[in-house]
């Protein structure tokens, strides 16, 4: 297919930086997500020409254009199956598709046990700020029902209140939980991180690309102008315990399930299943290859 | 003597094999030299309900299903009731006696045949079937070399149940040599030689076999009738061409992963049917928006909503040529028969590689589940067009424009892995380097970009030859049309030239953009247009009336839609009898009941 030059000098952050500036506000989370993806790239020594990020719509989605790697900024919720398209196609590339909450657990929402159960090779980092951030500030399938009265307290200090209609009326629906979820539709790595603690969340990425297989990763990335949560994670954030065993997928979920615990770190991993693309791989390899002539002479009288 | 052509038509419960019987006849006549074109209809019911399989034998190219029944062959009681009032004056019945009471009286030939109980004389049930084809086989004066040769071919692998099924189709054979005469009314004998060389195939086996002779190497698709054909074909070959097939989780799903994979390069393309391609909709914007090349085939059905999915129409033609949000531009193409679904996906290909757009395609229902025999394909003739990439050699960094404002407003694209020409393909509107841009300015400049593809391919499509058009040129009778209609059109028309009734017909294969170069030329010394869609607000009638209102009013051309909504095709007769009604009223002066210009007043 296409050839690449190899890389001389190790990369550099500002190689990687595509020239636009971000758009977000200053202090949203997304920048935290951004830094360490840099990092994890230059850290794992990836080619920038062989990188691929998908994503879907939202503050989130803008991420691509940051880059200075190859991009697809989609449609809305469809981040998933673009990149699945991407990597069956071009296997060679690592390919990361990037969601909010939104994008990822409502109008994507049924994509994911897809990309889980075709264990598809791609990285899949949704930017969980649990609101709405480009459409200012509506309630998400991750929204806890009290958002409104959070949001009053103070304790998401500086947040602007969003639209109160929707976060009010919020309280009437239970909030969604994406790790247990994506532990039940077996993703073959569940992980999840903060934005405001980089250092791990570069390695989980860095985890998540060397996986041969789907790796969720749900970063929680605070929206500081709608739902200004920094204190409840800097409060909330612990590792998950030393013990934990990866393997271990049930007491992954039970891990999951805790109240007011906010666990980082990787619930579960799976190395053993086979990737989507080597499956195909697989198959095709035990097919007789076939050509034009042969097919047409099949039709032929 | 011998006929030109014999329209057979079995009706019987699906399941029970009439389809078989259908499919294993019309391939002992192709196989023996004579030509086929094939008409089904489906049950809605999964297992059991009524089926209906016709075919139409010819010795000459065969050009459209035909009008009347020549022999009726009825399996069951329903398969005789629905059918027998198509059955022409002096044609045939046959019926299985042990299943059907022939209703009294009628101006037809009938023959009682015991299947079922031939069937149980052999001891083999489920041989009926093939009791049936070695009847008909005799009947119709078919070679039974050329029967045997298509059991064995169709048991394939199964060689242990080979005397069984010889056995069966042996035991109709001669069971019509020993009780029925020989009938030449009933037969059609197959050229000496063998006939020229043919494919036999059925619509959705030539857009998938054009899709891979296109190149294409990548295909998603979520199940639909009648698209279904087409994936179950390609998820077969072409994983065995090194391509990639994945069925989606949907059609949201399937197109995105199709314009993931055409964005890494890979020609990529997904079918489906009207309620799919709805879905499709907004991700056709977005292939439009990021000019990512992107081909989707749409097997038309008829009804909105879920409406009749076994059953044929051209309704979605507004659909594919409008539908999105805001302006995004596409190409339409409309292959005309079976052969021609084939090609047309060769220049569907072409064109999204060529202009780095999205690409729908029109078949129908009718036109791609039935079967027909077409010309041998010159592969060294295939033309893949190769998509314009930036040349590799500038330095690393030296501003690669993804989206350049060039002339004819193609823009080299880099595929993901070249050095040096990382760019983000975005849906948002964006400048020549793919960078997110409101600008006003910008919106225009790219808006006018992405339409300008659009007028560099009006100038070069004369070349693609996507207009078929045939009949006397000098008559005042046209009929323009698209699609899977022209079978029925070519066979009135030789009608209405048998009785002196001059008539020009003009398909386009390409409905986005119009062929103007082609079809302004043909209005001229045109006085009468019929329009024959299978659709109840006469669209393609509608896009004619709008785009060349000004020559039809100028030349006071009359407009006749004929619209047919059944749910089914054409037959040639109701065709022909269009083209006699406005031959009369041309002659007598009656005008046609609407104006252009009256029209146009009133809206
Ligand atoms: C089909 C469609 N519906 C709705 C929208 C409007 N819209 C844009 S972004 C968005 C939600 C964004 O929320 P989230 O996915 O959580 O991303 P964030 O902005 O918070 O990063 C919505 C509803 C759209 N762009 N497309
Ligand atoms: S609105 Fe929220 S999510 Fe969006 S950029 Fe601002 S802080 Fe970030």
């Amino acid at each position: 297919m296409v050839t690449t030059a190899e890389r001389v000098a190790p990369l550099r952050v500002k190689d990687l930086k595509s020239g636009i500036k971000p758009i977000w506000c200053p202090g949203c989370g997304d920048y935290g997500i951004l830094s360490s993806f840099f990092q994890a790239i230059i850290n794992l020594k990836l080619d920038p020409a062989k990188v691929a990020v998908v994503s879907g719509i939202g503050c989130s989605g803008r991420f691509p254009a940051f880059a200075r790697v190859y991009g697809f900024h989609g449609v809305h919720g469809r981040a998933l199956p673009t990149a699945t398209g991407l990597k069956v196609a071009r296997p060679d590339l690592t390919v990361f598709a990037m969601s909010g909450d939104g994008d990822a657990f409502s109008i994507g929402g049924g994509h994911i046990a897809h990309a889980a159960r075709r264990n598809v090779d791609i990285t899949y980092i949704v930017m969980d700020n649990e609101i709405y951030g480009l459409t200012k500030g509506q309630p998400s399938a991750t929204s806890p029902p009290d958002i409104l009265e959070l949001s009053l307290s103070g304790k998401t200090k500086g947040s602007r209140k969003g639209m109160v209609g929707l976060l009010d009326i919020h309280k009437v629906e239970e909030a969604l939980n994406p790790i247990l979820m994506a532990l039940a539709y077996n993703a073959s790595f569940v992980a999840r991180a903060f934005s405001g603690r980089p250092k791990e969340l570069t390695a989980i990425i860095e985890e998540g690309v060397r996986h041969k297989g789907f790796s969720f990763i749900q970063v929680m990335s605070p929206c500081v102008t709608f739902f200004n949560t920094y204190n409840h994670f800097r409060e909330t954030v612990v590792p998950l315990p030393e013990d934990h065993d990866p393997s271990d997928r049930m007491r992954a979920m039970a891990l999951a399930m805790e109240p007011n615990k906010t666990y980082v770190g990787i619930f579960y991993r799976d190395e053993t299943r086979p990737s989507l693309e080597e499956r195909l791989e697989e198959y095709r390899q035990q097919l007789s290859p076939t050509s034009m002539e042969e097919l047409l002479a099949r039709f032929t009288r | 003597m011998s006929n030109e052509s014999l329209v057979i038509r079995i009706g019987g419960e699906a399941g029970e094999g009439i389809v078989t019987i259908g499919e294993t006849l019309v391939r002992i006549a192709a196989f023996s030299g004579l030509e086929v074109f094939t008409f089904r209809t489906y049950p809605a019911e999964i297992i059991g309900g009524q089926v209906m399989y016709q075919a139409r034998i010819g010795r000459e190219q065969v050009l459209s299903m035909g009008d009347d029944v020549d022999i009726l062959v009825a399996a069951n009681q329903l398969g005789h009731d629905e059918h027998i009032g198509e059955l022409r004056p002096g044609g045939l019945l046959v019926y299985d006696s042990d299943a059907v009471t022939p209703a009294e009286g009628g101006d037809h030939l009938s023959y009682a045949v015991p299947f079922t109980q031939l069937a149980r004389e052999i001891n083999f049930l489920r041989g009926r079937n093939l009791i049936v084809v070695g009847f008909l086989t005799s009947l119709m004066g078919l070679p039974l070399d050329r029967a045997e040769q298509m059991v064995r071919r169709r048991l394939g692998k199964y060689k242990e149940l080979l005397p069984s099924n010889l056995e069966a189709l042996h035991k109709g054979y001669t069971h019509h040599q020993e009780h029925f005469a020989e009938r030449p009314e009933f037969q059609i004998r197959p050229p000496e030689d063998g006939g020229e060389e043919r494919l036999v195939m059925t619509g959705a086996q030539a857009i998938a076999l054009g899709a891979l002779a296109a190149g294409c190497r990548f295909y998603a698709g979520y199940p639909i009738t009648p698209a279904t054909d087409i994936m179950e074909f390609l998820s077969k070959e072409l994983p065995r061409m090194g391509g990639t097939i994945i069925q989606a989780e949907d059609e949201i799903a399937a197109v995105t992963m199709a314009i993931g994979a055409s964005f890494g390069g890979v020609k990529a393309m997904t079918a489906t049917s009207g309620p799919g391609l709805a879905l499709m909709i907004e991700a056709l914007g977005l292939a439009s928006m990021t000019e990512v090349p992107l081909v989707i085939v749409d097997a038309q059905r008829a009804g909105p909503s879920t409406g009749m999915p076994t059953k044929t129409s051209q309704g979605d033609l507004f659909l594919a040529l409008y539908a999105g949000a805001d302006e995004a531009p596409r190409f339409v193409l409309a292959p005309d028969s079976v052969e021609d679904s084939f090609y047309q996906m060769i220049n569907a290909f072409n064109l999204a590689e060529r202009f780095q757009m999205p690409v729908i395609l029109l078949s129908d229902q009718a036109m791609a589940t039935r079967v027909e025999t077409i010309r041998p394909i010159d592969l060294s003739q295939i033309h893949q067009e190769k998509r314009r990439i930036p040349s590799l050699d500038r330095p690393e960094g030296n501003g690669y424009l993804r989206y350049a404002l060039t002339e004819d407003g193609i823009s080299p694209m880099a595929i993901p892995g070249m050095p040096g020409m990382t760019y983000t393909a975005e849906g948002l509107e964006h400048d020549e380097s793919g960078a997110p841009s409101y600008v006003p300015e910008v919106h225009r400049a790219m808006t006018e970009k992405r339409f300008r593809k659009v007028e560099t391919a009006r100038k070069e499509l004369h070349r693609w030859g996507l207009v078929n058009r045939w009949g006397d040129p000098q008559a005042e009778i046209a009929i323009l049309s698209w699609g899977s209609t022209q079978s029925a059109v070519r066979e009135a028309m030789e009608r209405a030239a048998k009785e002196g009734i001059l008539v020009e017909a003009l398909f386009t294969k390409i409905l986005l953009p119009m062929p103007d170069y082609e079809i302004r030329p043909f209005l001229e010394g045109k006085r009468a247009i019929i329009v024959p869609e299978l659709n109840y607000q006469g669209m393609f009638a509608k896009v004619i009336e709008h785009r060349y209102s000004e020559q039809i009013i100028r030349n006071n051309i009359q407009v006749y839609r004929l619209n047919k909504y059944e749910g089914l095709p054409f037959k040639p007769g109701e065709i022909y009898a269009k083209i006699v009604e406005v031959a009369q009223r041309l002659t007598a002066g009656v005008l046609a009941d609407r104006f252009l210009d009256e029209k146009l007043a009133s809206v």
